[in-house]
This record gives structure tokens, sequence and C-alpha cells, in this order.
């Protein structure tokens, strides 16, 4: 009997996979045709999906993109299936995947998201059972050695983190997952909680019994209805299998988790407005000190992190801190899953280790714009990010690299933008989103980013050079006024698209090169 | 309103369920709007009388949320993704057809109950621009023709 599989991520399904799961059914049935369709995760490749795979003895062939009109003729082909038009090959030769470095990822696209027996054949809960025999300290001291640091955008070492957190009295602790991915052009956290929930899970009771929180709570974004789904089912798979409760993995430490979802605020997904959402509150900032480290959630010992961090630590414990540092570059360690979105010909996950150039990663995986024009710019690291100009593209893709030319890698999404996008527009709509998404605690985020949309639109409507100079110069101004004013990364960075907008595309406000230099 | 003290019973068993959670709102909230649609003005006093909280305090996490109304929604709810990715790949000609074919503006509700519209920033398609969340199912590489079918197919169920 063959096996079949078919990713049932989002994403997959939204390009139709559900469809064809059915049709395949249906018509194998009809056909007296036995298989088994096992529904996977995605291997992240989105340009093929819907990506089918069927085994053969050299591996997973795959055929894609796939719509239910083709699942006739696959079905005929089961047997030689290189004949068929949407052949692919065996899908772990494809360059596009054969090339990465999947590590956080290594799963993807070939087990069932619940299942236990899957997770743990493919190394699953090995990095717990390392945590449970090392004890906290040298589980703390992994973590610290490894260099893992977060991925959420801000890139404070982890292992800092943990052992503040460890080493604070308190008769509770929390560990908070950040999972409110409201990034444009990221979908890696979306990807894991979906395709791969026990990996994040492993690595939140290794936070929990590390730090000695009994706590957790995984705060998903609302957008994300399937990635809660998967979560919740498999938080109580894992309870009875003795993973969470009141003996995590056999360590005699209680942990277990819950988790709670959002409701359309981008703001929370900066982590003191997310310690404010769960607390039942509206998402507003909180000035720091005290660091979330020490009060955080309820006031209490927090330890905070974004998915893929958390979701980096079974592998860190289960091959060692030197394992994950011999992968990288200079501070950036381990390998970083970066997301090509946008107006790209291969949009998917890229997983490498730091230090591929923007340029390797756009040409050479995302082959380039999906329209076929020239590329004018890639944005960067989400909302926030800078419009990288493609002179620019062979910047290596490390924390350090992009912050000395005054970029971020952020959470690692790129999106990409061919010459017929407006970086005026682009500009104003950065001005727009962090006003509409502004918790409006401080005034320069509040009231800059209103100003901001005014100022570029009297600049983009002044009839001659020397007003839409004046209202550059005032832009310019303002900017400043929020990226050193603001209390959060919304304010201070929303001017990094702009004055990256305004320095390399000038013509697009109608402005000459010179004036923008300035 | 005197139709919504009908919800009361479903709102306070809700209540029941949640209030001894710490930081219980934003799932109460969830609940609510999950079983009635929306959270029904009727609902503030309760919750707030719940969670031992004022009523402004409530008040000001509902208006806080996108997510959360305060009105019964439309029979379909049609979110476009307007983000970066998608607008690099023709989310505001998309946005434009929208407003043409439904006379609608941004936010807008059709007349008749029947469509709503609401931007929405980012539902993880991006690799698959441009996106939109129809009653809940996301649809991921748009073209106007897959647009137009999915708008016939909220018209013939109207």
């Amino acid at each position: 009997m063959p096996t079949l599989y078919l990713p049932a991520d989002s994403l997959a399904r939204a390009v139709g996979a559900d469809e064809i799961a059915t049709a395949l059914i249906t018509q194998a049935h009809e056909r007296n045709l036995p298989l088994e369709l096992q529904r996977t995760s995605s291997r992240g490749l989105y340009w093929l999906e819907p990506l089918l795979e069927v085994e053969t003895p050299q591996g997973r062939f795959g055929f894609g993109p796939l719509t239910a009109a083709d699942v006739p003729s696959v079905l005929e082909a089961l047997n030689n299936p290189s004949a068929h038009p949407l052949a692919l090959g065996l899908v772990e030769e494809l360059p596009y995947l054969k090339t990465q470095q999947r590590l956080l990822f290594a799963r993807a696209g070939i087990t069932r998201p619940l299942s236990l027996d899957d997770y743990r054949a493919h190394g699953g809960f090995e990095g717990l059972q390392r945590a449970v025999a090392l004890g906290g300290e040298q589980t703390a001291s992994a973590v610290f050695d490894s260099g893992l640091r977060g991925r959420g955008g801000a890139a404070f070492p982890a292992g800092i983190k943990w052992r503040t957190v460890r080493g604070t009295q308190a008769a509770q602790k929390y560990i908070v997952c950040n999972a409110d991915e409201g990034d444009s052009g990221t979908f890696a956290d979306r990807m894991l909680m979906e395709g791969d929930p026990f990996l994040l899970i492993e690595g939140m009771a290794i936070a929990g019994i590390t730090v000695g929180a009994t706590l957790g709570y995984i705060y998903v974004r609302s957008e994300y209805p399937d990635a809660v789904a998967t979560l919740r089912a498999a938080l109580n798979l894992a309870r009875s299998a003795g993973y969470l409760g009141a003996n995590v993995g056999g360590s005699g430490q209680a942990f277990d988790l819950e988790v709670r979802v959002g409701a359309g605020a981008y703001i929370c997904g900066e982590e003191t407005a997310l310690l404010d959402s769960l607390e039942g509150k509206r998402g507003i900032v909180r000035a720091k000190p005290p660091i979330p480290a020490l009060q955080g959630l309820f006031g209490q010992p927090t330890l905070v992190h974004n998915v893929l961090t958390l979701a980096s630590v079974p592998l860190i414990l289960a091959k060692g801190a030197q394992f994950y540092r011999d992968y990288g570059m200079g501070r950036s360690l381990g390998t970083m899953p970066f997301q090509l979105a946008g107006n790209i010909s291969r949009g998917g996950l890229v997983e490498r280790a730091f230090g591929l150039t923007l340029r390797e990663l756009l040409e050479d995986y995302g082959g380039g714009t999906a329209s076929g024009r020239p590329m004018k710019a890639a944005q960067v690291g989400g909302p926030l990010g800078t419009w990288v100009p493609p002179s620019q593209f062979d910047t290596p893709l490390d924390y350090e690299a992009f912050a000395a030319m005054g970029a971020m890698l952020g959470h690692g999404g790129v999106v990409v933008a061919d010459d017929s996008l407006d970086m005026a527009q682009m500009a104003r709509f950065a001005m727009q989103f962090c006003a509409e998404e502004s918790c409006g605690k401080c005034t320069p985020c509040r009231i800059g980013s209103t100003r901001g949309v005014e100022v570029i639109d009297r600049l983009l409507a002044s009839p001659d050079q020397s007003g839409r100079d004046q209202q550059a110069l005032i832009l310019k101004d303002l900017c400043d006024t929020m990226q050193y004013g603001s209390l959060c990364a919304l304010g201070g960075m929303a001017p990094f698209p702009v004055v990256s907008a305004l320095k390399y595309f000038p013509a697009d406000f109608g402005l000459q090169a010179s004036e923008a230099e300035q | 309103m005197p139709d919504e003290l009908l919800h009361l019973p479903v709102v306070n068993s809700l209540l029941e369920r949640h209030k001894g959670s710490p930081g219980a709102l934003l799932p109460i909230l969830h609940d609510i709007q999950e079983r009635i649609g929306y959270i029904p003005d009727a609902a503030v006093p309760e919750i707030a009388h719940a969670l031992n909280q004022s009523q402004a305090e409530i008040r000001g996490v509902i208006s806080f949320y996108h997510d959360f109304r305060t009105a019964p929604p439309a029979k379909h709810i049609l979110r476009l993704c307007r983000a970066e990715s998608c607008k690099s790949r023709g989310a505001e000609q998309l946005a434009a057809q929208l407003r043409d074919r439904l006379q609608l503006d941004d936010h807008g509700s059709s007349a008749d109950g029947s469509i709503s519209l609401r931007p929405v920033y980012c539902l993880g398609a991006c690799a698959c621009s441009p996106a939109l969340e129809l009653d809940g199912k996301v649809h991921a590489r748009l073209s106007a023709e897959r647009l137009d079918a999915l708008l016939d197919a909220c018209r013939e169920d109207a």
C-alpha cells in the first residue's frame, strides 16, 4: 500500500491542500486503490505547495504545486512518478532544501504534528532527558555556552536571561512564549507551532525545570487559529504522556502550560505589552526597568522568549552547546530560519547558519522576483525593518553586520519588492501602521506617527522642489524624535523603513538624491 | 436592549468557568464573542462584577483590541491582508476591487448585513501573497479572478 504525505499546514491549506486530500481519498476509493495518506507539517517550500510526497525505496518523491484537477494523473503516476509533468524528484534532493542547514526545522514536512511517536522517532524529548540528567545549573550553562540569542528580534543572549530568572527567589516564576508573530513577511513561528508543537513544549518544559518556574503561557496571535488548535491538542497529549504536569519527564519537578490567544493588537508582540495583555489588561508597554526577568507576569520573575528561541533549546541540550556554536559567525551563532516573502519567485523558509549574504538568500533560494521585474529593495525584519537596496545585498545575514548598516535582522523575515512598488507609499504605510497599532503610552509614537502620515502627504502634494525639501527635513527630524524618544521598538523603529525609503529612493518622493542624503 | 439580556445566562456561565484563573479577561471576551458573535453591552457590568474591576477597565480592554466587536457581525467577514508582503504583490489593487464591487470602504459593512470588510496586517501567508481570510479560512495566491469567485460564492449564499 503506497504511503502519501500531504501537509496540513495552514498555508498549504490556503492554496488547496484540503481539496487535494479529499480528491485523493475519494478517487483512490473509486479505483479500489488502497493508500495511506498522512497529513504532515510543511517543508516550508511554499512555492511548491500543495506539495504531495509519495514514499519510494529511494526516499520521498514529490509532486507540486498541485491542484485537485491533477489528482487523477498523480494516482496513475504512482508507479512511475518521474513521468508526471509536475514530478519534482526526490524532495530531499531539491537544491532549495538540500543546501539548507535544518536544525530547528529538521522535522518539517516529515512528521505528523500531533504524533508523539513521530516526534520521538526523530529525536524528540532527547533534550529534555538530557536536561533532567544534567540538572538546572548545567542546563542553564549549556544555553549560555551555546551563544543562543533571542530570535524575536532583539537578539539578547538567552543564557543571561535564564541565569537571571534562575537566580531570583520568588514564590512563583513563569515562562512566557511570545508567539505573537505579527511582522509581515514572517511565518516561521506559525510553521513551527502548527507543524512541530512538541518541540516548543519540550523547550518550555526544559526552561521551566531549569529556572524553577511551574507555569508557562504561550501567547499566540488570533490570526493563527490552526496554531492555537494544534498547540492545545499537543498540550493534552504531552500532559498524558508525562512531559508536562507534576513530574516533568521524570525530573520530580512540576511544570504546566496554557495557550492564550491575542486579540489583534500588533503591540502585544512587545514583551511587556504582552505581559499586560496576559494579565487581562490593554496591551500597554511598560517602562523598563524593572526587567521581566525580575518582575514580569503578575510582578513575578518571568522568562520571556520567542517561539524559535525556546524551540532551539532541546537541540542544544541533545547535541551540546559546542555543536550549536559550530554554526554561524561572530556573535551570531547557530542557525536562523529566514523567511522569503513578498514579490519572490520561490517563497518559503530557508534555515541556514548566520553568515550567508542577503543576495544568496534572494537569488539562489528566492530565484528573483515573482513578477520577473527587477528587484527594487528588500525589507528585512518586518514592518519596522529597513528597506535594503540591491547595492547592499552582499551584506552577510548576521546581527552585527546588519546593525552596522542601520538595519536589523529582526525575526528573519524578508519582503521583496520589484521596481513597481512606490517606496513613498510604503513609507507612508509604515507611519500609518504605527499610528494604528501604537499603544498610546509615549508621545513620540502616539502623536509622531500620525504627524508622520501628514508630513508625508504634504511632501507628496508639494508642487515645487523647495516645498518638498522642506517637508523632507521635517520628516527626518520627526523620525529622529521617534527613534530616540519612544519607549519601545514600535515607535523607535517605525522610522527605519521611512528613513531608508527616503535615503535610497528619493525619486519616489519627488526629491533629488543630494537633498535626501543630507 | 432587552434582547441582549437573553445572552446573560451564557455570559454568566462563561464567567463562572473562567473567573478563578489569573488574567482571565481576554479568554472571557474571546469565549463570549465566539458564543454570541459579539460582546453585548449588557455583558460589561457582569464581567466587571465577576472580576472585581470597574466597567471602564472592561470597556477599555474591549476597545483596545481590534478583534472585539460590540455589535453583531455580518454574515460573512472578509479580511484582506494589507501588510508589506501582500502590498508588494498587489493587495492595494485587490482592495480597490473590493471597494468597487461592494461599494464599501475598507472597514465597511453592507447594508443588508451580508458582508463586512476589515483590513488585517499579516495572516502568516506571506510566502504566497496576496492573501485574505474569509469567515476564518485563509486563501492565498489571490488574483482578481479568484477574489471575484469568492465574492460570488458569498453573494449566492446571502
